[in-house]
């Protein structure tokens, strides 16, 4: 049965992924138009990139722009508005630890339909591979469980990966689930236009309706 | 402080205004000044309210409700107020999202900390510079009118919205020798 407790994998034991191909992956699991908070840098990108389908982008994301580290704090308001639909923040290692506070508010508000998700690769990738602190010996996982996370895990790999993100979209939360990504380029560059993508993203939450 | 005509406090006030306008998620970093508004709000099953552990994550949550369908309130110090230029120049700003912050104004009119009294003549400069709706509320017969039309302003306009309620309204924090 799948259970967080089959997921033990330290920081160091997990295998780094490609960030593309896990956001795409993670895309095909989503199945009830759960909303996406796409942080900003490369994870952004590729969940721009992962989501286009030929039936046009899928509308439920929202792409930051600038506001760094905020991609749980928008997600957790989301969430909280819409509590029967899951929601998740896609976070890289270098934005969450500019909010590590906001691990502590998700989990003392005990928000059971949001699942953050770290991509960390341990370096500011954008701005030239520069080291994190999670690049230094900082792991975000026992971080979000020293916050009250208390499910919190390492995908140890790709199908660890999937089995975590589906058991995160049935079970109540909240979930951090922590990925070693690799520094692979983006697969596509976010459009930069925010009121279209605010607008896109309230359609796909029927809270805008023209 | 001054005659308001039902005799309310500005707290009562503005929780009144809040309620009209269903505005019930309530993000906040504590204030002294504050504490009677947030002890109301924390009272009253119509607010969803909260401490968050940085001014930074309120504006992300009520900007995230507000796409979600909810609307909501960050109320914090002048010091506060200071943490925040990167992200409303980046997040209400120029995605348009009604934002209401309501700050408690240091740094002035008996300020005995040398940190806050710097720091408050940060706060109008960084509001005019990013265009964001002002008031300042000094007089209590002037705070249902200025919560009330500010709101309507702010969810019409798509813009964000900040009250700075003075030690003239609330009486301020009174220096403890």
């Amino acid at each position: 049965m799948a259970s967080i407790a089959n997921h033990p994998a330290r920081r160091e034991q997990a295998k780094v992924m490609n960030r593309y191909d896990i956001t795409k992956r993670m895309l095909g699991l989503l199945h009830r138009d759960e909303a996406v908070i796409g942080g900003i840098g490369y994870s952004n990108f590729d969940l721009w990139a992962a989501s286009e389908r030929p039936q046009g982008r899928r509308q439920q994301n929202f792409y930051m722009l600038g506001s760094m580290g905020l991609a749980v704090p928008i997600a957790l308001g989301v969430a909280i508005a819409q509590p029967n639909r899951k929601t998740i923040a896609l976070e890289g290692d270098g934005s969450i630890l500019m909010q590590l506070g906001a691990l502590a508010t998700v989990a003392a508000r005990g928000q059971k339909n949001l699942v953050v998700v770290i991509l960390d690769n341990g370096a500011y990738q954008i701005t030239g591979g520069q080291k994190t602190l999670t690049g230094l010996g900082a792991d975000v996982v026992a971080i979000a469980q020293g916050s009250g996370l208390t499910q919190s895990a390492w995908a140890a790999d790709e199908s660890a990966f999937e089995e975590l993100i589906a058991l995160s979209l049935k079970e109540d939360g909240p979930w951090l689930i922590g990925c070693r990504i690799d520094t692979d380029k983006p697969k596509d560059t976010t459009e930069r236009n925010p009121p279209r993508i605010k607008d896109n993203f309230m359609r796909g939450l029927g809270t805008l309706k023209s | 402080m001054n005659a308001e005509p039902s005799g309310r406090a500005w707290h009562t006030i503005v929780i009144d205004v809040l309620k009209r306008h269903n505005v019930n998620l309530v993000t906040y970093v504590p204030d002294n000044v504050l504490r009677p508004l947030i002890e109301g709000i924390e009272a009253d099953p119509f607010f969803t309210a909260f401490s968050v552990a940085r001014e930074e994550e309120g504006v992300g949550i009520i900007n995230g409700a507000y796409m979600g369908g909810t609307r909501g309130i960050l109320l914090m110090q002048t010091s506060g107020f200071a943490t925040l230029a990167n992200v409303l120049a980046s997040l209400p700003v120029p995605f348009q999202i009604p934002t209401l912050m309501l700050v408690s104004e240091r740094g002035t009119l008996g300020e005995f900390n040398i940190g806050q009294s710097m720091v408050a003549r940060t706060m109008r400069p960084v509001l005019d510079s990013l265009a964001i709706e002002t008031h300042t509320m000094t007089r209590l017969e002037e705070a249902e009118f200025i919560l009330d039309r500010s709101i309507v302003q702010a969810y019409a306009t798509l813009a964000p919205v900040c009250f700075i309620v003075s030690p003239l309204l609330t009486g301020g924090k009174v220096f403890a020798k």
